[in-house]
């Protein structure tokens, strides 16, 4: 068996990541859709809070490169 | 001719961007297959990192005479590592590298030396000898070199399997690559920006052009979005801060991307740079904590007084992990990019064709674009996250 059970943990770090951002840029898409002149205002959150949810997977990453 | 049609990208005309993608692409293979045998990367297109030379043909001293197999992972964490000297290339397998001063500070004293001394070892298998005390550099860290090599001909007490020194090291304050790297980009921040302010002073009520015109609508953008939104009434005291970190971390960002001297130093993928970054958020923002900030952290309102004392050490732990995210997040959005376009050009070397540098080129100019975006992007958020901390820290309560 290759790898390592690090790059495992890291691995189901970023599904969570992948689920949140998902979301995140499906329910923006709908805000869009029901308001398209709130669409500037829209995208930045977006961004912001896909940002902060990749910091808290990356906590998972930097954590299994510890573990390695 | 038919009843097929062409796909619409190859019915328009050719727009400018699709011939220099298409030229880039073009150049990138022939090139690549040209340089394979010289074993030098340079010639890889502009998005690509070039620094992917093996370098593990200079650690061959325990290995014996043969070409290593290619470590991926030794070179990746090679290139996103700190180093005394700043390599540039290889020449005819010798490395070429710009020997940057070692400072230590040790029982005798300040001790300052050349890195090229160390002679690019990095095994511990070269002592420098300096006003009568030993030094050996082992994966680029300094100790105090043994008096006896060991059976590897390391002068220090290392276990072989897992690579730790049981030698005494001195503090080392050396201007290492990342320092150099740091000390470059503010020249380049002051560059920008002493110039577009000495336009302002001389043209006051004139419209802003050239640096100062490029320059504006950020520092307007971090001023009025970032500053006047989170912080509140205040917000002009914090509005220099704000801009520092902002640019500090974009140009720092902007900088590792770049392949070649003077950029490709991982310094924001530094967690001891992110760490002072995060430091000073800390400190800025519990200095300027008004009353009601330290309230709702030890005596918060709207709850029953049994649970309060529980809640404070909660919230107080909560006062040091938003800077520790701070840290981490920068760090390992910037480390994790940097590693991903390196494991990309790396593809070339571990399949050991050709043929694979089109799928590598394509997939590493892709990534570096998106990395191009996080650039950005991270310094916003860190710069956001911090004015929204001091702005929570200032906030006053409308009851």
């Amino acid at each position: 068996m290759t790898g390592s059970i690090a790059a495992l943990g890291a691995g189901l770090a970023v599904i969570g990541v992948g689920i949140g951002i998902g979301l995140i840029g499906g329910r923006a898409m709908e805000a869009i859709a029901r308001q398209p002149e709130a669409t500037g205002k829209i995208q930045t959150n977006m961004i912001i809070a896909a940002a902060l949810i990749e910091g808290a997977g990356l906590f998972g990453i930097v954590v299994a490169l510890l573990g390695n | 001719m038919g009843g097929v049609s062409l796909p619409r990208i190859l019915q328009g005309p050719m727009t400018k961007l699709n011939s220099f993608l298409l030229g880039l692409f073009l150049m990138a293979s022939p090139a690549v297959l040209a340089s394979e045998e010289a074993h030098s990367a340079d010639e890889h297109a502009a998005a690509t990192e070039v620094h992917a030379e093996d370098h593990g043909d200079s650690h061959a001293t325990e290995h014996g005479e043969e070409k290593e197999a290619f470590d991926p992972a030794e070179v990746i964490m090679h290139h996103i590592a700190d180093s005394h000297g700043w390599h540039l290339f290889d020449w005819n397998d010798h490395p070429v590298s710009i020997p940057l001063p070692v400072i230590l500070y040790t029982e005798q004293g300040l001790v300052v030396f050349s890195s090229s001394l160390f002679h690019h070892d990095q095994e511990g298998t070269h002592v420098v000898e300096v006003d009568g005390q030993r030094f050996v550099n082992i994966h680029e860290k300094i100790y105090y070199a043994s008096d006896v090599a060991n059976e590897h001909g390391v002068y220090a007490d290392m276990d072989h399997e897992t690579h730790e020194v049981a030698n005494a090291s001195p503090w080392d304050i050396s201007i290492t690559k990342n320092v150099a790297a740091l000390l470059f980009a503010a020249a380049v921040i002051l560059l920008i920006f002493l110039p577009a302010a000495r336009s302002y002073k001389k043209n006051p009520n004139g419209a802003p052009r050239g640096l100062a015109g490029f320059v504006e609508p950020l520092v307007v953008f971090v001023r009025d979005d970032i500053a006047k939104n989170n912080i509140g009434p205040h917000y002009k005291r914090f509005v220099p801060l704000l801009l520092t970190i902002f640019f500090f971390i974009w140009i720092n960002n902007l900088l590792g991307l770049v392949p070649f001297f003077p950029g490709g130093a991982n310094v924001t993928g530094n967690i001891a740079v992110t760490m002072v970054l995060a430091i000073v958020a800390f400190v800025v923002t519990n200095v300027n904590g008004n009353k009601h900030y330290w309230g709702h952290i030890f005596w918060m309102p709207g709850l029953p007084v049994a649970v309060k004392p529980l809640l404070a050490i909660v919230e107080f732990i909560g006062i040091f992990t938003k800077p520790f995210s701070l840290m981490i997040r920068l760090f390992a959005n910037i480390t994790a990019g940097h590693i991903i376009v390196l494991s990309l050009v790396s593809l070339v070397f571990i399949f050991e064709t050709v043929w694979v540098s089109p799928a590598s080129v394509l997939l590493t100019l892709f990534i570096s674009v998106l990395e191009l975006l996080v650039a950005a992007l991270q310094a916003y958020i860190f710069t956001l996250l911090t004015a929204l901390y001091i702005g929570a820290a200032m906030h006053e309560e409308h009851h």
